[in-house]
């Protein structure tokens, strides 16, 4: 799995909790609520999406590391591949 | 033999929801769109909860709940329910407030707001927009001990009629007072000051109809007329764990994880028992305060007869000043008028009209039989001649009136002290470490001001949904290994 994988579920996931949101210029380094109408709810359903389609559980205490596109990739791409190396 | 309500219900689920209020139906709507297998049992002959209607004779349909929420309603029914339900939600443009300090027309938008306090209480723009932001930048984690009363007086120094129109909503919105933590004040007030008051179109039958269909199109198994008794707790290495339900009448089902709706102190103290939990956290849910209730007249306008549009929402008190103790006094002149007009109902041409009244659970509950009635027709007396005051005539009008009190919703909900808006802030804790104390067994519903209200208690049947989903999913997963 690459990063940019990581990116790409992210962004499925939020073209499908906030339907109103253009994503064509989302900005890697930048916070996803900065230049996104995101709020807390929305990253629970992020929480919720990544638990159903990939099996990837997020504890309460990393919810901050879901913070921009570069630190969910940072964050979740070990946990794909430990996903992946275990099937 | 009496009809079984239970009739065709498995042996077990995944997860059972027992209630049916808006806190219960979104959890089992989310959990169930996540794929798991939900039954959910309220014991009321309806569904909604508090979110709740009902007619009478003369064609009238009267709504309990449905004076206004925040916008964010809207994404959150359109996320968590659906779009024809989030496209049905319109805005209320005319809220007023008439007392011996002021006669106000506002739609309760951040901008006509300021509009108010500008033109007709001569503050500066300046000291309106600190508040705003201050509002803005409260965070529920902060640890602040100042009070609502505190800040606005920071804010409004002397102000009494500032504060009486920045509070009195807020009020009638959560029950939160003055005595409150600030915070409880900051979430709401900046909810609504978004863009105002909502409604949905159509009214609340509609909208708990739409819900029902919505949960059976996703497999949920929905029963009504069935009260839970008990949460079955048993033990497992050592530790108790929640795996199901005791209908009344005995029948047991299991589940892995179980939701309760009901009141967080019906559930700690009357559903799971207190034998339970560990001595301290009993203690503190012993020590949760119960928030204050409400008392309701219901007034239905004869067919073929009109009333003049003299508002939406109109916050209407003979006090001199606002006073939280003023406001749940059991002879208090403050009610809020929800003026239904036809567009309530698109197609209908009727009008009702309710006056909600902020009251006191030990009020009620003491009174004899006989002093509950005349109560009762004081309440409708009272509220008839207030109305009279902006609708001359409208008595003449009006062929059904009907009070309801805290003892009504205690009945209807079995909620301890017949709570409208749950419970203090002290609540939220208590509900969100239920699962940590007894495993499997978690709560959604109106708990620490916070999360109460339409909006509050969806968002927070999605917050333990979620906290369920993940536990459900573990089991299964130990198991498979
Ligand atoms: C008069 C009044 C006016 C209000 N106005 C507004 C408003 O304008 N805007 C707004 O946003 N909010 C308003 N509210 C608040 C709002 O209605 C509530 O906060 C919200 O509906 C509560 O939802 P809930 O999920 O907490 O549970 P509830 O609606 O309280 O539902 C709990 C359900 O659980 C069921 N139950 C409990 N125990 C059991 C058991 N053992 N077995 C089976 N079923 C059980 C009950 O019967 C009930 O149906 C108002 C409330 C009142 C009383």
């Amino acid at each position: 799995m690459t990063n940019e994988y990581c990116k790409k579920v992210i962004l499925d996931i939020i073209a499908d909790i906030a339907p109103d949101e253009d994503l064509s210029n989302v900005k890697p380094d930048v916070r996803l609520r900065d230049q996104l109408q995101l709020d807390s709810m929305d990253f629970l359903d992020i929480v919720m999406e990544l638990r159903k389609r990939h099996g990837i559980e997020v504890p309460e205490a990393d919810y901050t590391r879901l913070a921009s596109l570069d630190s969910c990739a940072e964050y979740l791409t070990p946990k794909f591949n430990a996903l992946a190396a275990k099937s | 033999m009496a009809y079984d309500w239970l009739k065709g219900v498995a042996d077990e689920y995944d997860v059972i929801v027992i209630g049916s209020g808006l806190g219960g139906l979104t959890g089992a709507n989310v959990l169930a769109k996540a794929g798991h297998r939900v039954l959910l049992l309220e014991h009321h002959y309806q569904f909604g909860g508090l979110a709740t209607w009902f007619t009478r004779k003369g064609g009238h349909i009267f709504d309990i709940s449905l004076h206004g929420f925040p916008v964010g309603m809207v994404k959150s029914c359109r996320k968590y329910w659906t779009r024809e339900i989030a496209d049905s939600i319109v805005q209320l443009k005319d809220i007023r407030f008439v007392n011996p300090q002021m006669d106000v027309w506002t739609t309760f938008t951040r901008e006509d707001y300021t509009r108010v306090l500008l033109e007709k209480f001569a503050l500066e723009r300046g000291a309106v927009e600190r508040f705003y932001e201050h509002l803005r930048g409260m965070n529920f984690y902060d640890s602040n001990t100042e009070t609502t009363g505190e800040m606005l007086e920071r804010f409004f120094p002397g102000r009494s009629d500032v504060k009486r129109l920045l509070m009195e909503p807020i009020a009638y919105a959560n029950g939160s007072t003055l005595d409150d933590p600030a915070i409880t004040y900051g979430i709401v007030f900046s909810n609504f000051m978004g863009s105002g008051v909502y409604t949905f179109r159509g009214g609340s039958d509609v909208l708990v109809e739409k819900m029902a269909a919505e949960l059976r199109r996703n497999g949920v198994e929905l029963r009504k007329k069935v009260l839970v008794e008990r949460i079955l707790v048993e033990d497992r290495a050592g530790r108790k764990v929640a795996c199901g339900i005791v209908a009344s009448g005995g029948r047991v089902i299991r589940a892995k994880a179980v939701v309760s709706n009901a009141n967080i102190k019906n559930t700690v103290f009357r559903l799971a028992g207190a034998e339970n939990f560990s001595p301290a956290y009993a203690e503190a849910a012993q020590a949760v305060r119960i928030n204050s209730s409400s008392c309701q007249v219901y007034l239905g306008i004869r067919k073929g007869e009109t009333i003049p549009h003299i508002g939406d929402l109109v916050f209407t008190s003979q006090s001199p000043t606002f006073s939280s103790a003023e406001l749940t006094d059991l002879h208090t002149t403050s009610r809020t008028f929800s003026m239904y007009y036809p567009d309530t109902r698109p197609g209908s041409d009727r009008y009702t009209v309710v006056a909600s009244i902020n009251a006191l659970y030990g009020d009620w509950s003491r009174m004899s039989e006989e002093e509950y009635a005349r109560e009762k027709r004081r309440l409708i007396d009272e509220s008839i001649a207030a109305l009279e005051r902006y609708i001359p005539g409208v008595g003449a009008k009006i062929d059904w009136m009907e009070a309801a009190t805290p003892r009504t919703i205690e009945r209807y909900t079995t909620h301890f002290g017949g709570t409208s808006f749950g419970t203090k802030f002290e609540g939220l804790k208590v509900s969100m470490d239920l699962p940590e104390q007894l495993p499997g067994l978690y709560h959604a519903g109106s708990v620490g001001i916070i999360m109460s209200g339409w909006l509050g208690t969806i968002n927070y049947g999605v917050i333990t949904a979620n906290k369920v989903d993940r536990w459900v999913c573990a089991q299964r997963q130990g198991r498979a290994a």
